[in-house]
């Protein structure tokens, strides 16, 4: 039965997709010298999911600026629905049909839902705003998605995964013929991401084009009909999903074969350097204990919302908790900030690296020393030359990607960001690590960096908490397995007893 | 390309060299030692100002009180500064200590109740005012000792001491925010105030030391022109904050934050000094003065985001 649709299903799409709406050819552009995208070559037909892969720095953000006229080309030729586009800007292009769905939310949070979905485009009699024509319209709007937001909402009050259901509800109020969405899952939990992909299904039924940017690849399959991949700013191929073996897919995505995306390595486990005991906090998380040894890695699994942030923020010195206590190697401490948290040698790698772990306008180098100034001089001054030999060994270790460790983090990509954000962690020497979601949003090649630095730091004798919303990557590196529920320890497991369905069980309990 | 981009990023420098040019053509007086002397001498109190508040601009602040600080800090140390009363050292002391009050007021409302600086540096700027009157009961304070009077109108070898307490405090703020610990953070601090909370920077001690540090240079351009015009005046520092603003911003201070440089500043400090010389050797009017200050703040801030977008 299930087949029967699916066979009718992309029946469906191959007549449709004898419409190309979208033809992109030669595409280049340079930033100061440097060759972004060369020769990029694309095209989109009605009613497809078209996936676009590759690595960070492959092109994929900056090719998709150029199509919403946020940035222009240097050369190249953009033929949409026929017709050649030059010199274009952004609102040309959303009158054109093109909008999108970003990885940051773009939207003004003290509007509500609905004056957001109609910002720019209000509905106005003389340039009196009629209030109740955008509700009734955004009522309607969101009931043809069948999501459940109230129009009147502030934009502030809603999850992330509202918010993101409303960017599709404004997309689609523009009439979008393609959406470019860049990695709409990153934030959402299961269910609200079938809720998603039953949206986009809806959307392509209708003809609607979609060009989907994530680096998960179980849901690049699931969804997408076929995929371009990019890399080092070049094309390197489109091919139907159904054709493309993930291996296949892999290896051209990083120009090499990875064989074992999880490197196993045999060390000690020693002695037990941070417990946790009957920590509280109204609200957010209750009587949580745990314990990690020296040379141990943690893994927290849950369900966004689980309170597994909550717990970290709170061990870290962000969140103050009302009860419990933590003991560092078998002594009481106190976390009254982070400050103090890192003291104790606690550091704390956010899962929001852009709010909390970098500052923009400073350099690789004085983000990675910021948190360890004083202790690399014995004055109130910087110690140039022992900063550089910090900065430069991380840079080394960490493989991060840029010219110079002078360059400013705005320009660096989102995995080369957060490798900027360990190194600064790392380099307070901390005891005890905790990586929340470490590899949100980076692609497979620094994903499989992170993951050998996680065991890097194991031999080294750290201890490490991994809070990740990404079961194989919990069942690839951790030792124990801690599961929580609506702010609650469900279950404690060894790596050995658990198995993707017991945890997903205990995360839903 | 690259050729083009520096001269687009040194635009500002190559507009006011430009200017220069374009004086000393027309004003024979323009390029003489005397004149630059007076230059620099005019802008002495604008630059301890206007260094002060590059490093509340830095952090992602805003500091209006400095004008009323001048003068509440002014009329202090006249009052300990009359002839015959204390050694010179006290009205200084007291001077840079009111100046240094008035700063940590500033920081501590700003820390502990999260008002924007904006709001309570006006605030402050209404009380300080207020107590410049009270103290000085709304009288010019004169008649200060010999030895007060040569802070703003001596000279040393030549050289007017407001110029050489202009580059001793250039020198140290420069150091300060470009060498020390210190300055790392008040850039940190203003680029992304929570992450640099999370990096384990105590936050609210670094914008409480920003608010003194300017509070304290306030006092010390208080004393300077209380000592040049050799008077305590409770109406004196009227809008100065506005040109110690303008310069920092002229020098490429950012006012979101996490921007700038005290060389930056002093840059800006010199251009408008420039200005203000050139124009009156031309007798420009000062109504028209005014607005080309206006038009060059602009230009300056234009040609800065110019600059961005072409990094970018």
């Amino acid at each position: 039965m299930m087949l029967a649709r699916c066979n009718a299903l992309s029946a469906f799409f191959e007549y449709m997709s004898q419409k190309r709406i979208l033809e992109v050819q030669n595409l280049c552009k340079s930033f100061s010298g440097v060759k972004v995208l060369d020769h990029i070559t694309f095209n989109l037909e009605e009613g497809e999911v078209h996936a676009l892969m590759g690595e960070n720095g492959a092109g994929k953000s900056t090719f998709m600026k150029i199509l919403m006229g946020l940035l222009p080309a240097d050369s190249g030729e953009i033929i949409l629905d026929g017709e050649q586009i030059q010199h274009t800007n952004v609102h040309e292009m959303l009158k054109r049909g093109i909008s999108m769905i970003h990885q940051e939310i773009l939207m003004v949070p003290e509007l509500t839902v609905a004056q957001n979905i109609f910002l720019g485009k209000e509905i106005h009699h003389f340039s009196w705003l009629n209030d109740a024509a955008i509700y009734k319209k955004t009522r309607e709007l969101l009931k043809t998605l069948n999501v459940n937001i109230d129009a009147n909402a502030k934009m502030k009050h809603l999850s992330i995964a509202d918010k993101q259901m409303v960017e599709i509800a404004k997309a689609i109020s523009n009439n979008a013929k393609i959406i470019i969405m860049d990695e709409p899952t990153s934030a959402l939990s299961d269910k609200e991401v079938s809720t998603l992909f039953t949206i986009i299904k809806d959307l392509t039924s209708k003809g609607v084009a979609i060009i989907y940017i994530s680096h998960k690849m179980d849901e690049i399959y699931q969804i997408s009909d076929r995929i371009t991949v990019l890399r080092d700013g070049q094309y390197i191929a489109t091919k139907s999903a159904q054709e493309l073996p993930i291996k296949d897919l892999i290896s051209m995505m990083v120009g090499r074969e990875i064989e074992d995306i999880f490197p196993k390595t045999e060390h000690s486990i020693g002695e037990t350097i941070i417990r946790v005991s009957n920590l509280s906090q109204t609200g957010k998380f209750e009587n949580i204990n745990f314990e990690v040894k020296s040379g141990e890695v943690l893994g927290i699994a849950g369900l966004v919302g689980a309170g597994r942030t909550e717990v970290a923020r709170a061990i870290a010195g962000l969140d103050e908790f009302e009860e419990g206590e933590i003991f560092i190697n078998q002594e009481k401490v106190a976390v009254r900030s982070p400050k103090a948290a890192m003291k104790l040698g606690i550091g704390y790698v956010s899962e929001d690296r852009k709010a909390l772990g970098f500052i923009p306008q400073l350099s690789i180098k004085q983000n990675i020393t910021l948190s360890s100034l004083p202790s690399l001089s014995n004055s109130w001054f910087v110690s140039d030359t022992q900063e550089e030999a910090l900065a430069n060994q991380m840079k080394n270790n960490l493989k991060i990607k840029a010219s110079s460790i002078n360059q400013k983090l705005i320009y660096l990509s989102g995995g080369n960001q957060q490798k900027v954000v360990i190194a600064k962690v790392l380099s307070s020497s901390p005891q005890i690590i905790i990586l929340d979601e470490p590899t949100r949003g980076i692609d497979i090649g620094a994903k499989f960096e992170i993951y050998k630095l996680i065991n890097e730091l194991k031999s080294k004798g750290l201890a490490v908490i991994l809070i990740s919303s990404e079961l194989p990557e919990i069942f690839g590196v951790s030792d124990r397995i801690l599961v929580l529920s609506k702010g609650k320890k469900t279950a404690l497991l060894s790596r050995q007893e658990a198995t993707q369905e017991k945890v997903m069980q205990y995360a839903i309990h | 390309m690259q050729y083009i981009k520096n001269l687009r990023q040194y635009g500002i420098l190559i507009a006011f060299l430009a200017v220069c040019l374009t004086l000393s053509l027309i004003s024979p007086q323009f390029l003489t030692l005397s004149n630059w002397l007076i230059i620099f001498t005019q802008v002495s109190i604008n630059a301890l100002l206007a260094f002060g508040v590059t490093f509340v601009i830095i952090t992602g602040g805003i500091d209006l009180s400095i004008g009323s600080v001048v003068a509440v800090t002014g009329v202090a140390a006249a009052l300990l500064a009359r002839q015959d009363s204390y050694p010179v050292i006290i009205p200084i002391l007291g001077g840079l200590f009111v100046g240094l009050l008035f700063g940590l007021l500033n920081g501590l409302i700003i820390t502990k109740s999260k008002i924007a600086p904006f709001i309570v540096t006006l605030g402050v700027m209404t009380i300080g005012r207020g107590l410049a009157l009270i103290i000085s009961k709304g009288r010019p304070i004169s008649n200060l000792s010999e030895s007060f009077n040569f802070i703003g109108g001596g000279d040393i070898l030549g050289i007017p001491f407001p110029i050489i307490i202009l580059f001793v405090v250039f020198i140290i703020c420069s150091i300060v925010l470009k060498k020390t610990i210190f300055g790392r953070y008040v850039y940190a601090v203003g680029g992304n105030q929570q992450a640099a909370w999370a990096s384990g920077i105590n936050v609210n001690q670094v914008k409480m030391a920003v608010y003194a540090l300017c509070g304290l240079l306030s006092g010390l351009a208080g004393i300077l022109l209380t000592s040049r015009i050799t008077t305590g005046q409770p109406n004196a520092g009227m809008s100065f904050e506005l040109d110690a603003i303008a310069a920092a911003v002229i020098g490429g201070s950012s006012t979101s934050g996490g921007v700038g440089s005290i060389q930056g500043t002093l840059f800006g400090v010199i251009l408008i000094g420039v200005l203000n010389n050139g124009l009156d050797l031309l007798n420009v009017s000062s109504y028209y003065q005014q607005v080309v200050m206006g038009v060059i703040i602009i230009g300056a801030v234009l040609l800065d985001s110019w600059n961005q977008k072409i990094k970018d």
